[in-house]
C-alpha cells in the first residue's frame, strides 16, 4: 500500500481552477520528484497536501489518501496532529521561515513541545541531538544564536532538523535549496538523502531544477497548468520523455543540456580590472570582501564571475558597474566617460527582476526614463525608441500600457534588459540575471542575451552561482572564493580541465551530463 | 512566450476600473462582485453624505441655522424636526448639515498641514539621512511626547483663537506622525533595486525622489490622512467645545455639543445627536484609511 496516494486533487483560488484532477502516489522510504515551471501547480500541491493552502484558495475535489486516513475532508485542528508529526515540511525560503526573534534552539524545542513533550532537559538533549545530526558545528552554539547569525545553508538544515524532530514518514520538500548555493545545496541534498536512508522517511521534492530532480529522485512527476503531463520512473522519463513538454523542459535544462563551448575571438580588452579591493567595516573590524581581484574581459564577448554567496562577486560587479567604490585598485572601461554620462556606457541588469522594476510605472515608462534622463529624443522620438526595445527583447506592443506585476518574472527581466538597452550601452554587467527564472524562461533569456551581444556588439559580465548556465553562456570565467580569484581561463578550459580544487569541488556540485 | 501565470493570489478577481480612477479611489478598486465590503461602502455612503451637506446644505433641511423660533424651543426629536431644537428654538438638525462645512474645512485645512509639512520633512529626513535626519527625527520625537491636545492648545494661543487657526493648531500637532510614517517610507523605499536602478539610468537626485521615492513612500502616508482626517474633525469638535473655535452662532460641531451640556438633563438630543454624527464620520473616515492602507500595501 502506497504511504500517501493523491487523487483527482482540484484546488481552486477565487473560484479560479489552478489544480485539474492531480493524482500520484508516494511509497514508503521513496523520493518523488514534482517539477514544473512556476504556475504549474507543484507548491500548491504540496500546501493542499497538509492542508496549508491560502485563504482565498479552496480544495474543490479528490482525495489525499495518507495511510488508512483521508486528509482531504479534515479540519485544520486535525491537520495539525499531523503536520509534524507524521508529515514534515521543509519550507522554501531559509531566509523568511525562521522567526528572528527566538534563537535557534527556542524555535526547534517549540516543535517537540508542540507535540507534547514536556521536559526541559529532554528537549535541550533532543535539540542539540538533532542540531548535530543535521551536520551543523558545535550545536551548543547554535543552539543559542539567532537566524540572522546563520548562513542560508545552515538555516535551511536547522529547518531541515525541524522537520524530521519527529521522524515523520513523509517530508515534503518545498524547493529545499533553490536558495542555495550549488556547492551547499549538494550538501543539503546528500543531507536529506542520508536521513532518507536512516530513517526510511519517504520525501515529495517540489522543485523546479531539473538537474536536481534527475539526481535525486526514484520518481518524477512532470507539472503543468496545474496538471500532471506526465509521470513515472525518473531515468525511463529522462531517457525516453513521452510528452513533447518533457522533452523541452529537459532541453531547457541548463544542467541537462550539452550545448558546445563558447570560444573567445581575440580582440580589445573593454574591461580591465586590476588589483581591486573592497574593505568593509564588520564589527569595527576591516573584512576584505574583495581581494585583489584581476581579470579583463574582451570586447563582444561575456566574461563570467562565479562563486557562492560571499564570495565577492556581487561587490566587484557593482564596483564596475560604480555603485560602489573600491578601496583600492582600478577598473577601467574602454571609451566610459566620467560621471553622469558613464551610465550611458555601463548598464546593471538587477538578480530580481520583482524589485528592479518601480511598481507604480507603467512597463513604457520604465523603458522611457534613462531617455528622459538623458535628454535623447523628443517625446515622439522616445515612444518610437520604446517600441523599437520592446520589439528587440521580443515583448509584444501591448505591455507598454501594463505595470510590472502584470507581467511574468521573465516577462519582467526582459523589461529589464530593454531599459538597460535604452541609452545604448557597450558594456552590461549582469547580476545573477537569470538566476531569479523558470529554465525555459532563463533558457530564452539566455537566448536573447547571445542575440543581442552578436548584434549589438556588447560586452557582458555575467554574475552568477550556476555553472551550467555560465557554461552556455560565457567565453571566459573567472572563479571567486572569498573575496579572490582562485582560477581564470575560457570555459572550455575551467570546465574541462580545472586547475584549482574549488573549482573542482563546484563543478562536481552540478548534477551529472554536463560534467 | 515566457512561463505560465502564477496561480491567482488574493483578491486578483477585481473590476478593471479606468487606472485613473482606481488610483484616485483604491478602495473603490476592491470592490468585487459578490463580496461586496458592506462597512466600507457604509463609510463612502457616510461620507459622501457629510459632503453633500458641506457643499448643498439646503438640498437637506428648509430651516435657517441661525434664527430660531422661540415658540418652538427644545422640540424633542420628530417627524417636524429631525433630531429636534434647541433653546431658542433652532432646528439642530439643520446646524449640524450648516455647520459640516465648518467641521470639514476645518478637518481639510488639518489634514492638509500635516500631511504637507509632515511629509516634507520626512522625505527630507529619509533622503538626506545622517545628521539632517538625526536632527529632523529628534525634533519629532519632542512633538510627539506632547499631548496632542495641549500642543494644539499652545499653538492657539500663540495664533489666536479662530476657525482657521483651530484647523492650523490641530495641523501641527500631527505634523510628527505624519514625517515619521513618511521617513519610514522612504528609507525602506530608498533602499531598493528600482531605485538603484533610477540613478543606474542617469536619473539626477531630485527626479529619482519625485518619480519614484515619493510615489512609492505615499501609500501608508495617505491611509494616515484619512484616519487623521476623522482625528482632525474629533480634535476640532474639541476645541471648539472648550471656546477656543467657532465663535457663537455659528453651528460649528463641538459648539454645538457644548452648547446642548446645558440641557443635558433635559434635552439629551442637542448632545447625543449631533455627537453621534462626528462618531458616524470619525468610524467612517478610519475604515476607508484602513481600506487605502490594504490596498496600497
Amino acid at each position: 500500500m502506497s504511504l500517501l496516494e493523491v487523487r483527482d486533487l482540484a484546488v481552486s483560488y477565487d473560484g479560479r481552477r489552478a489544480l485539474h484532477g492531480v493524482s500520484f502516489s508516494v511509497e514508503p522510504g521513496e523520493v518523488v520528484a514534482v517539477v514544473g515551471e512556476s504556475g504549474s501547480g507543484k507548491s500548491t500541491t504540496a500546501h493542499a497536501l497538509i492542508g496549508l493552502l491560502p485563504g482565498n484558495a479552496t480544495l474543490d475535489a479528490g482525495r489525499i489518501l495518507f495511510g488508512e486516513a483521508d486528509l482531504a475532508g479534515w479540519s485544520q485542528r486535525r491537520l495539525r496532529s499531523v503536520r509534524g508529526s507524521r508529515i514534515g515540511l521543509i519550507p522554501q525560503d531559509p531566509a523568511n521561515s525562521l522567526d528572528p526573534v527566538k534563537t535557534i534552539g527556542a524555535q526547534l524545542g517549540e516543535v517537540l513541545r508542540i507535540h507534547g513533550e514536556r521536559d526541559r532537559r529532554t528537549i535541550r538533549a533532543r535539540v542539540l541531538d538533532l542540531l548535530a545530526r543535521v551536520g551543523l558545528p558545535d550545536p551548543q552554539t547554535r543552539a543559542r544564536q539567532y537566524p540572522h547569525e546563520l548562513s542560508g545553508g545552515m538555516r535551511q538544515r536547522v529547518l531541515i532538523a525541524a522537520a524530521i524532530a519527529l521522524r515523520p514518514r513523509l517530508i515534503i520538500a518545498d524547493e529545499p535549496t533553490s536558495a542555495l548555493d550549488v556547492t551547499v545545496q549538494r550538501r543539503v541534498l546528500d543531507l536529506i538523502d542520508d536521513l532518507r536512508a536512516e530513517y526510511g522517511t519517504a520525501v515529495l521534492l517540489v522543485t523546479h531544477d531539473l538537474g536536481v530532480a534527475a539526481g535525486r529522485s526514484d520518481r518524477l512527476v512532470v507539472m503543468r497548468d496545474g496538471r500532471v503531463v506526465e509521470q513515472g520512473p525518473t531515468p525511463a522519463v529522462l531517457a525516453a520523455p513521452q510528452e513533447g513538454y518533457t522533452e523541452r523542459l529537459l532541453s531547457d535544462a541548463p544542467a541537462l543540456s550539452e550545448r558546445p563551448f563558447r570560444d573567445p575571438p581575440a580582440g580589445e580588452p573593454a574591461i580591465v580590472v586590476r588589483d581591486l579591493v573592497k574593505e568593509f567595516r564588520v564589527r569595527r573590524r576591516p573584512f576584505r570582501a574583495v581581494d585583489g581581484v584581476r581579470f579583463e574581459v574582451t570586447r563582444g564577448t561575456t566574461h563570467a564571475l562565479v562563486g557562492e554567496s560571499g564570495s565577492g562577486k556581487t561587490t566587484t560587479a557593482r564596483m564596475v558597474a560604480r555603485f560602489a567604490t573600491p578601496t583600492s585598485g582600478t577598473v577601467s572601461i574602454a571609451g566610459a566617460p566620467d560621471g553622469r554620462r558613464f551610465r550611458r556606457h555601463v548598464q546593471l541588469v538587477y538578480q530580481n527582476p520583482y524589485g528592479s522594476l518601480d511598481p507604480r510605472q507603467s512597463i513604457g515608462e520604465i523603458i522611457e526614463e534613462p531617455l528622459r534622463n538623458f535628454g535623447l529624443g523628443d517625446r515622439q522620438a522616445r515612444r518610437a525608441r520604446v517600441a523599437d526595445l520592446l520589439e528587440r527583447v521580443a515583448l509584444p506592443g501591448e505591455v507598454r500600457g501594463r505595470r510590472p506585476r502584470e507581467l511574468s518574472g521573465g516577462q519582467r527581466q526582459r523589461v529589464a534588459i530593454a531599459r538597460a538597452l535604452a541609452v545604448e550601452p557597450e558594456v552590461l554587467v549582469l547580476d545573477e540575471a537569470v538566476s531569479a527564472l523558470d529554465v525555459t524562461v532563463q533558457a530564452q533569456i539566455l537566448d536573447l542575451l547571445e542575440r543581442l551581444q552578436r548584434e549589438l556588439g556588447l560586452t557582458y559580465l555575467f554574475i552568477s552561482h550556476d555553472l551550467a548556465v555560465v557554461r552556455q553562456i560565457s567565453h571566459t570565467v573567472s572563479v571567486m572564493s572569498k573575496g579572490r580569484i582562485v582560477e581564470t581561463g575560457t570555459t572550455r578550459q575551467v570546465f574541462s580541465d580545472p586547475r584549482h580544487d574549488y573549482t573542482r569541488e563546484l563543478l562536481a556540485a552540478i548534477p551529472e551530463r554536463v560534467r | 512566450m515566457s512561463g505560465a501565470p502564477a496561480p491567482a493570489g488574493g483578491g486578483q478577481a477585481r473590476v478593471r476600473l479606468g487606472p485613473a480612477l482606481a488610483r484616485v479611489v483604491p478602495a473603490l478598486a476592491r470592490v468585487v462582485p459578490g463580496r461586496v465590503p458592506i462597512g466600507l461602502v457604509l463609510a463612502w455612503a457616510v461620507v459622501g453624505l457629510v459632503l453633500l451637506w458641506a457643499a448643498v446644505p439646503g438640498a437637506f433641511t428648509a430651516y435657517d441655522p441661525i434664527a430660531g423660533v422661540p415658540a418652538d424651543k427644545l422640540r424633542p426629536p420628530g417627524a417636524e424636526h429631525l433630531f429636534g431644537t434647541d433653546a431658542v428654538g433652532r432646528d439642530v438638525f439643520a446646524r449640524v448639515v450648516h455647520g459640516s462645512v465648518h467641521s470639514l474645512s476645518g478637518a481639510l485645512v488639518a489634514v492638509g498641514v500635516g500631511l504637507l509639512l509632515g511629509t516634507l520633512l520626512g522625505l527630507l529626513a529619509g533622503a538626506a539621512g545622517g545628521v539632517a535626519d538625526a536632527a529632523v527625527m529628534r525634533v519629532v520625537d519632542v512633538l510627539l511626547s506632547v499631548p496632542g491636545l495641549l500642543l494644539a492648545l499652545t499653538v492657539i494661543i500663540l495664533l489666536g483663537p479662530g476657525t482657521v487657526n483651530v484647523a492650523i493648531a490641530v495641523g501641527v500637532g500631527s505634523v510628527a506622525a505624519f514625517a515619521r510614517l513618511a521617513r519610514a517610507e522612504v528609507v525602506r523605499v530608498r533602499r531598493t533595486d528600482y531605485v538603484e536602478a533610477a540613478f543606474g539610468s542617469g536619473g539626477r537626485y531630485p527626479a529619482v525622489l519625485w518619480r519614484h521615492v515619493l510615489p512609492n513612500s505615499l501609500g501608508p502616508v495617505i491611509a494616515l490622512a484619512a484616519l487623521q482626517f476623522g482625528a482632525a474633525i474629533l480634535a476640532i469638535s474639541t476645541l471648539g467645545f472648550l471656546g477656543y473655535g467657532a465663535e457663537p452662532p455659528t453651528p460649528e460641531w463641538g459648539l454645538l455639543i457644548a452648547e446642548g451640556r446645558n440641557y443635558l438633563a433635559t434635552s439629551w438630543w442637542l448632545t447625543t445627536l449631533p455627537g453621534a454624527v462626528v462618531v458616524a464620520v470619525v468610524l467612517a473616515a478610519g475604515r476607508i484609511s484602513r481600506s487605502i492602507g490594504r490596498e496600497r500595501a
